[in-house]
């Protein structure tokens, strides 16, 4: 049985990883490379790396630093933030990354999943979408065809970009299937109004996007204990769930997650310990 | 020296990744006389069946990797190439192992491309091979792929997403796997090591 793939997140800048990531064992828990081989030891089914350096020239960091996360890591991993180019992203996966995630980019330029899917092949190109339930009202009237539930509910599921500062047309579920059209491998779907609480994650707009889409759809915010991720596979079609700061700050230890997930009868990999 | 076959497909770096890892001597080579001295080959890629097969046989390298015959070991790619035939792309391949190459029905519920860690083996007996030496086949490896090779008398290992496909291939000096050994932890190592030691 395919298993569901837990994932943790890293945010990186200039080469660093960005909060003071507390890991137990690790000297260099700054160290992108460090932290990276110590995930895949403890049983992490993939990495995702999450390049916010400001500069335009983020290459000049971003390539020296997935050659050497390549170079020690025996499981895949994905590199995304700011990638907006065919030639970044090629660089990239030339570098040794299994994926580039394409987010604001891909939502200003459609085209450009199509450009990454050509160059790369579908299963290099994960779309990262960020997602947030609006109010319907006057000033925001509709701009796409809705779904008759969208409708009797009165909010719309609508595609924030810029890290999440910024609002677009775009209605969510709309946006995915395009971008599975267009040629994208996996949705990395990120709940703006669950990411950050640890309350668990939008099951329901997780379940709406996983239903309808053929692709894997990676879910992202909110996971903040096991329970959360049981509901996540239990509920929802999501092929893997995403994290950050649980995992790096060893609230909820990847081994003690698919340990505990396993127990409740969730396919996940468990690896021998050695 | 382990040859890498160099063509026009992606994740070869990945395997020289690996090999260096391992601490093994590796070129990356399209120069039929270096593939054909190497102590072994491997011939990995992630990429589009046809247009993989073009670029081969415009460089005569269908002709170098069927009649090498020290060790050769195909990966995804790779060893969907080393098969009678594939659908993606209608391209006729190398004719090594006796099967063709499906894509994957759709399947609800079943995500195409079957990608993540999945078993090596489902529940039928394996068949023997070096190249599982110390697996019993239970354990997970990663795939990404949406075509597959049907089963037949070269498989050593089947698994089963919507349906059986061959996931260990064997036949005479040529051995393959669908999942990549080289993102697969420490199970894929010891797939690698298994073969390095042949």
């Amino acid at each position: 049985m395919l298993k569901k793939r837990i994932i943790p997140c890293l945010d990186i800048k200039d080469g660093r990883t960005v909060k003071g990531i507390n890991f137990v064992g690790l000297r260099d828990a700054g160290d992108p490379v460090q932290l990276a081989r110590q995930y895949a030891q403890q049983g992490a089914d993939e990495l995702c790396f999450l390049d916010i350096t400001a500069t335009v020239e983020k290459r000049e960091t971003l390539i020296p630093l997935v050659k050497d996360i390549a170079a020690v890591l025996n499981i895949p991993f994905t590199v995304g933030g700011g990638i907006n180019d065919v030639r970044l992203a090629k660089e990239i996966i030339k570098a040794g990354a299994d994926k580039v995630a394409v987010n604001s980019a891909a939502v200003k330029r459609p085209e450009l999943i199509n450009e990454l899917a050509q160059e790369l092949g579908n299963q290099c190109v994960v779309v990262a979408v960020d997602t947030k339930r609006l109010e319907k009202s006057a000033s925001n009237p509709p701009q796409m065809q809705k779904t008759k539930k969208e409708t009797e509910s009165g909010y719309q599921n609508t595609v924030f970009v810029g890290g999440g500062r910024y609002e677009t047309d775009k209605e969510t579920i709309a946006w995915c299937k395009e971008c599975e059209t267009r040629g994208a491998g996996e949705i990395l779907l990120t709940s703006m109004d669950h990411d950050g609480t640890k309350n668990g994650f939008a099951l329901e707009i997780t379940e709406r996007i996983a239903d309808q889409l053929s692709i894997p759809v990676i879910a992202s915010g909110g996971g903040g204990n096991t329970v959360h991720f049981v509901d996540l596979f239990s509920k929802t079609q999501a092929s893997a769930g995403l994290a950050a700061s649980i995992f790096h700050f060893g609230e909820l230890p990847v081994p003690q997650l698919k340990r505990e997930l396993e127990a409740t009868g969730i396919a996940v990999r468990l690896i021998a310990s050695s | 020296m382990i040859a890498i076959v160099k063509y026009n497909a992606g994740n070869i770096g990945s395997v020289t990744n690996a090999l260096n890892r391992l601490g093994v001597e590796n070129k990356v080579t399209d120069v039929p006389a270096e593939l054909r001295e190497a102590d072994k080959v491997i011939f990995p890629g992630v990429g589009e069946a046809s247009t993989a097969m073009s670029y081969l046989r415009e460089r005569g390298l269908d002709l170098v990797i069927q009649s090498l015959t020290q060790p050769v070991l195909g990966i995804c790619l790779g060893m969907q190439l080393m098969c009678q035939h594939s659908e993606e792309g209608d391209a006729d391949c190398l004719g090594i192992f006796d099967t063709k190459v499906k894509r994957f029905p759709q399947n609800k519920g079943l995500k195409v491309p079957h990608m993540g860690w999945n078993v090596i083996h489902g529940s039928t007996p394996m068949k023997n091979s070096v190249l599982m030496n110390h697996l019993d086949g239970s354990e997970d490896v990663y795939y990404v792929h949406s075509y597959y090779a049907q089963p037949s008398a070269d498989a050593v290992a089947i698994c089963d997403y919507i349906l059986e496909f061959a996931s260990v291939m064997h036949k005479d000096n040529f051995y393959a796997t669908q999942f990549h050994p080289e993102k697969s932890a420490k199970v894929g190592e010891q797939m690698l090591k298994n073969f390095l030691e042949l």
